[in-house]
């Protein structure tokens, strides 16, 4: 692969990263921690932001069927997290509330648990694929570790690579960070077009022009749209999920379950849903409905409790549901950064991603593997 | 801080304010009956367990919530106070039941 050109003087800016979401912040903040100028561009705030409306899981245990890197990337992140929380504690003051305590998929009847089983069976088959330790428990063994389960409860599988965070915190403490390093916030500047110069990139925004040396796109679902001007390919899609938070309570759930998790402040949020609805971001009561039913299946007392609060967001699918990191052959300064998993990937987006771009080079980590070459289209060149 | 109005005569009944037999008005607001007993602070937030008082008196605010008869987080100035209710102050978060 070619390098991107040095990055000298003459630009507005060394980098622009387009999207201020959590993929787009990770990226600026750690590139901006190398001492890069930055400019992040953004929508405002009725952008689709996935970054506001996700449940907050750093997920491990489902993570690689159909591409064992990705299993491998997964874990990475899982156990860079620790040092990602220490660093924006230290830099912001701001405690993103990163837990690990391990994470159960739950399950309702015999049946979920035997087809639980053998997926994880079948993930952990795969050539090449990097082990991570996960039990599957039945009632009992599950009932030890949450004393509040239902009997409708039939087992998990338990793995304890699993966390959470506080996501609105995080995404709220990058910001905080990327700016106390000097990088510049642009708001309201929804990119509409990239014009690729000999040794600049020039950015045409809804309030005017920016030209930086190099330009990582991280726009979520603006990013299938934007990556063709850039000789780039990123196949995203929306996939709208539904999310109920209930009032705050005293905690009961020292674990995460993948549907239901109670946040550091105490609120129970539960998330069970996956529906292609195009860009309609609206709530519905039936998808709602059976998501409270199984549940409250899992933990009768969430019965007691009021939901306070639901909403939908639109999660970024790329095409096969795997990260999309690439560099254009055609323009080396430009690179694109999507995927679906943003809390979970956030580590290595932050810590592992900008020194790839700062030397100019999106190789090695088994980065490859996430190229968009995968989806057997032309080259856009 | 509270006083009633001379001309409110209404009915007097008994109600528990943590656990102690108080005093309140056929009619009163649960919120009302525990301004005028002398309970203004109801409650300590669920995060940083700062204090809170009834504010709106009217359903918006969310400022007033108590446990009564054992369930965590009512408006506690949506409710009409019974005979015998008995009525928790909350300190954090509310409890979710057994």
């Amino acid at each position: 692969m070619t390098s991107a050109a040095p990055v000298h003087a003459g630009r507005e800016f060394e980098l622009a990263v387009v999207g201020g979401g959590l993929v787009g912040m990770a990226i600026a903040w750690g590139l901006a921690r190398l001492g890069r100028s930055v400019v992040v561009l953004d929508e405002g705030d009725l952008a689709f932001r996935a970054s506001r409306g996700n449940f907050a899981l750093v997920w491990v245990q489902s993570k690689g069927a159909g591409l064992s890197d990705y299993a491998l990337w997964t874990m990475q992140s899982s156990r860079l997290w620790p040092q990602l929380a220490e660093a924006i504690e230290d830099e912001t003051g701001i405690d993103v509330c990163f837990r690990k305590p391990g994470g159960l998929h739950l399950v309702l009847s015999d049946r979920e648990l035997e087809n639980r089983a053998n997926a994880l069976k079948r993930l952990h088959n795969q050539p090449g694929m990097q082990h991570f330790p996960y039990e599957i428990l039945d009632h009992a063994e599950v009932a030890k570790l949450l004393p509040q389960i239902g009997a409708d409860v039939a087992g998990a599988s338990f793995c304890p690579e699993d966390g959470h965070v506080n996501a609105l915190r995080l995404l709220h403490a990058l910001h905080v960070g990327f700016q106390r390093l000097g990088g510049t916030y642009r708001a309201n500047h929804a990119v509409t077009r990239i014009e690729p110069g000999r040794d600049e990139f020039r950015l045409h925004t809804a309030k005017g022009e920016i030209t930086a040396a190099r330009v990582v796109l991280a726009a979520g679902l603006g990013t299938a749209r934007l990556a063709p001007m850039l000789a780039l390919h990123a196949p995203v899609r929306p996939q709208r999920g539904q999310i109920m938070v209930t009032e705050k309570v005293a905690p009961f759930l020292p674990y995460v379950v993948h549907t239901v998790r109670q946040t550091d402040e105490g609120g129970v949020m539960i998330s069970d849903s996956v529906e292609e609805a195009g860009c309609d971001a609206s709530v519905g009561s039936e998808i709602l409905a059976v998501m409270a039913d199984r549940a409250v299946r899992m933990f009768p007392l969430l019965g007691r409790l009021n939901v306070v609060r639901c909403w939908a967001a639109l999660r970024v699918m790329p095409q096969d549901g795997f990260p999309i990191y690439d560099q254009s052959e055609r323009y080396p300064g430009a690179f694109v950064a999507t995927c679906h998993s943003g809390v979970t990937l956030a580590a290595n987006h932050a810590l592992v991603l900008p020194p790839l771009i700062d030397t100019g080079a999106l190789s090695g980590e088994n980065l490859d593997a996430f190229r968009a070459r995968r989806f057997n289209v032309s080259p856009a060149h | 801080m509270f006083r009633r109005h001379t001309e409110a005569r209404r009915p007097a009944l008994t109600i528990l304010i943590d656990g102690v037999a108080t005093e309140a008005r056929e009619g009163d607001s649960v919120a009302a009956a525990m301004l005028a007993a002398g309970h203004v602070i109801v409650r300590k937030t669920p995060v940083s367990g700062a204090p809170r008082a009834p504010f709106c008196l009217m359903g918006v605010c969310f400022d007033c919530l108590v446990t009564v008869d054992g369930v965590g987080n009512r408006q506690g100035c949506m409710l009409v106070v019974r005979e015998g209710m008995r009525i928790d102050t909350q300190q954090g978060k509310r409890e979710y039941g057994a």
